[in-house]
């Protein structure tokens, strides 16, 4: 287990490492000067020089890496060229809106598409599993933002249940906050949802196939018992893994539901910051949301071991 | 009064009918055996009486279970009876245990359902049935999981989970049809001992007449969903009035006929191995130790001639495979050398193997999983044929192929199907030409007819006998099954813990073996002569 885990975490490392470089190389590549972009068209090449020089951008590339890994280490992700504050103060503030808006939408997804899964594999073939599944196909084939503009139609404005966008802080109160991000969570779990309730789906049905439901079944318990005892936790496997990869769709997601909904969260930090050409904040909120993935995703890697007795003897 | 009474239960799926007027039954204390080869219906008369049959399943006939109407019984009616008056135990013991869920949490989920107990009390019953099926506590505790147990340990849990509650009738579905003979006599044994003693009634299903002949008081032989005889065990299959009966029995101690031409050690050796060893890497028990090295091939020396037939039997797990595999040379062996035709094969490269691998196929046990649904006979059979020198024309290829079918048998307009519209029977024998296609010398078979129906393996021994006498192919058989080195083989080398323990002409080593492995495998076998005379015994 101590192995298995230790390997994990080597293999979330390096990938972060690698992710790193990519992300820097990407954007050495990219055209667009931010010296030159901070001072205006206006100003003199010999001005320009003089911030480059300030800002270290001549510095050769490789030490340029160094510092800016060195910097995101100890927290220090540099000043924004457009705000003129720290990176990391820009990011605290979006990241109390973005973090609980991702997470209620990777709870929602979770808490919708299991029990539709179970229901849909126990009634296999008749009319409950093919309704909810052609709901699924939908939900897989709907835009989401297209979605957020029907839930803000029929809750905002036609129920006047929740406000149609926008962020109070959570400064407001809690439940004040979290009204607003309910609408934003609902268009970004459904189709995530979708395709967990799919996989859940098919995962149960080849599950129950096996020899030990069988079994199960012939010790006298109900089918229904079989189904959650037996039959779901050999399911969470592939569950397991598509809610793992899910997880950078949600938070790509959450660039267009941010913009739908106005809120002041990363996606659209890093929307506005790609346009204005602050390639400092792009760097950093691509890099943390690359940790954030890597981090899902080891998570994931980690509870397979705790599903799955046979992974945690295996090294 | 029985226990079970079946009276004319018909079944079908769909349009298809599976049984057809199948009458039997099962008085406390008593063992049924049920035989009949695939396709007979053993199995969906098992799961009738559970109703566990498949959604499209439609039974006819009259089922009562201890006064109960199993086919007029709800589903809460079953569920009370599944697992508390009926227990049952199935055939692949690999698969039939929940692999995610402790072994004592699976015995023990069975009694609380039914008694209500807690979960203390449940695990204390459930501790005693695994100790009573021989999982001791201090080796087998309750938190094993099932991938930490041989096939032989989850069959007896298996066995622990049907019996927990002591139930009225047990069902055992070829319970032990995946185990090498020496766990299967000890399965048997605990099963006899476990209605000795609770008095249940045994419905034993099996293919295997011996097996049956040995447990059973009365028999009932299927076919085609319909019984062709029921009776006394001993009466049945002494008489064998029935020729349905009587081919059964005969099929199932087939020895093929073979002029006896292979004089060992006249010619050079086809095959020599020498002092081969194959070590595994231990098992990591933390990041930077391993436990010692796992020997599964312990300094292994043994030579073919030309034409010869020979057998590899022992235990499940005794190396028999890996040694087969390093023959094939599709594994290494960790030291000792391996020479065919009088070159070594040992560390060549695939290149340098090439005409080696013309002169070496194989045969492997199951025919369903060994062949790729989605291609068409000529190109399965044809696989092999890329090794040849020159590679052969599409026309040359069809030849090949056609040719070969009709030596194991097929229509030659046969290559153009699918595998799917072939019986088990017809599969094997299209391994068999896939086999014998690029005119090998020697071919390794591995347990090659352990699936099949014993009519159906009759006519495959025939076949490797005729090919054996025809082109002169050798042969390495590996098996556990003795019936099978006795049919076929003119040599046997009995394996056990990596090592070849005894060696020698096959009715010798059968009739008089030396070992101790060999004397167990010998006594294990079943053997329908020996059971029924033990049966006759037995009465008196």
């Amino acid at each position: 287990m101590t192995a298995y885990l230790l390997k994990r975490l080597a293999i979330s490392l390096a990938t972060l490492l690698l992710a790193s470089m990519v992300v820097f190389a990407v954007l050495e590549i990219l055209p667009g000067d931010p010296a030159r972009l901070m001072l205006g068209m206006n100003a003199s090449a010999d001005q320009v020089e003089l911030l480059r020089n300030q800002m270290g951008l001549n510095a050769p590339m490789v030490w340029r890496y160094l510092h800016w890994v060195g910097g995101l280490l100890s927290l220090d992700f540099g000043r924004s060229y457009t705000y003129s504050v720290p990176v990391i103060d820009l990011v605290r503030e979006r990241l109390a809106v973005s973090l609980p808006l991702a997470l209620i939408a990777l709870a929602l997804s979770t808490i919708i598409a299991i029990p539709v899964g179970l229901f849909s594999a126990s009634r296999r073939g008749r009319a409950g599993d093919t309704i909810s599944m052609g709901a699924a196909q939908l939900g897989v084939a709907v835009p989401n933002f297209w979605f957020a503009l029907m839930l803000i139609y029929v809750f905002a404005v036609w129920l006047r249940l929740v406000p149609a966008g926008g962020f109070p802080g959570w400064g407001a109160g809690a439940w004040q906050a979290l009204k607003s991000l309910l609408l934003p969570a609902v268009a970004l779990a459904l189709p995530q949802a979708a395709i967990l309730a799919r996989v859940t789906r098919s995962a149960l049905i080849e599950v129950l196939n096996e020899d030990y439901i069988r079994t199960a079944r012939a010790k006298g318990l109900p089918y229904r018992t079989v189904l959650w005892r037996h039959a779901l936790r050999n399911a969470m496997i592939p569950v397991l893994t598509i809610l793992g990869l899910q997880f950078a769709f949600l938070l790509a997601g959450t660039i267009i539901i941010e913009n739908v909904f106005y809120l002041p969260g990363l996606g659209r930090l890093v929307f506005q910051a790609i346009t204005q050409r602050d390639l400092i904040v792009v760097e950093s909120v691509v890099m943390l949301l690359v940790a954030a993935v890597i981090a899902v995703n080891l998570v994931v890697d980690l509870s397979y071991a705790v599903v799955d007795p046979r992974l945690r003897s295996r090294q | 009064m029985s226990l079970l009474e079946i009276e004319n239960l018909s079944l079908a799926i769909g349009d298809t009918p599976i049984l057809k007027g199948i009458e039997l039954s099962v008085a406390p204390g008593e063992v049924l055996g049920l035989v009949g080869e695939s396709g007979s219906g053993k199995s969906m008369t098992a799961l009738t009486l559970m109703q566990l049959l498949p959604h499209a399943a439609r039974a006819t006939g009259r089922v009562a279970f201890d006064g109960i109407d199993i086919l007029a019984a709800t589903e809460d009616q079953m569920c009370a009876l599944r697992g508390y008056d009926i227990g049952m135990v199935f055939q692949e013991p690999m698969t039939a245990l929940n692999p995610v869920k402790t072994i004592g949490e699976q015995v023990a989920e069975g009694i609380r359902w039914h008694t209500k107990a807690t979960r203390a009390a449940a695990e204390e019953r459930a501790r005693q049935m695994l100790d009573r099926v021989g999982l001791p506590q201090a080796k087998f505790p309750l938190s094993r999981y099932p991938h930490e147990l041989s096939g032989g340990q989850r069959q007896r849990v298996v066995i622990a989970i049907a019996c927990a509650l002591k139930p009225k009738l047990l069902i055992a579905d070829e319970p032990t049809t995946a185990l090498d003979v020496v766990l299967q006599a000890q399965i048997l044994d605990l099963l006899r001992d476990l209605v000795a003693e609770s008095r249940m009634g045994l419905l034993l299903i099996s293919h295997d007449l011996a097996v049956v002949t040995e447990m059973a008081d009365r028999i009932t032989i299927l076919r085609r969903g319909e019984v062709m005889e029921a009776g006394d065990t001993v009466r049945t299959l002494s008489e064998q009035l029935h020729p349905y009966t009587r081919q059964l029995a005969q099929a199932s101690m087939h020895v093929p006929a073979r002029a006896k031409v292979h004089a060992v050690g006249s010619a050079k050796p086809l095959l020599e191995v020498e002092g081969v060893t194959r070590d595994y890497p231990g098992r990591r028990t933390s990041l930077f130790q391993r436990a010692p090295a796992i020997r599964a091939v312990d300094d292994v020396s043994l030579s073919m001639a030309p034409g010869q037939s020979v057998a590899l039997v022992g235990r499940s797990g005794c190396g028999k495979s890996t040694l087969a595999r390093m023959i094939l040379a599709l594994d290494r062996p960790s030291s000792g050398t391996i020479r065919f035709r009088g070159e070594t094969i040992t560390g060549k490269s695939e290149a340098e193997l090439k005409p080696a691998r013309r002169d070496m196929q194989v045969v492997f046990q199951d025919p369903y999983g060994s062949f790729d649904p989605r291609q068409k006979v000529e190109r399965l059979v044809a696989e092999p044929l890329h090794l040849l020198e020159k590679k052969p024309t599409r026309a040359d290829c069809r030849e090949m192929v056609a040719h070969a079918l009709h030596e194991v048998g097929l229509d030659p307009r046969d290559m153009d199907k699918y595998p799917h519209e072939f019986s088990g029977g017809q599969r094997q024998r299209l391994s068999i030409a896939r086999a014998i296609i690029t005119r090998p010398k020697l071919v390794v078979a591995d347990e090659p007819v352990s699936a099949l129906d014993v009519s159906i393996r009759a006519q495959i021994l025939d076949l490797f006998a005729e090919l054996n006498q025809k082109l002169g192919i050798a042969y390495l058989f590996i098996t556990h099954d003795l019936t099978v080195a006795r049919a076929i083989t003119d040599e046997v080398l009995v394996m056990h813990d990596g090592k070849i323990v005894e060696r020698g002409k096959t009715n010798e080593v059968l009739d008089h073996p030396q070992s101790e492995a060999a004397k167990a495998l010998v006594n294990a076998a079943p053997d329908l002569h020996r059971a029924i005379a033990r049966k006759i015994q037995e009465q008196g």
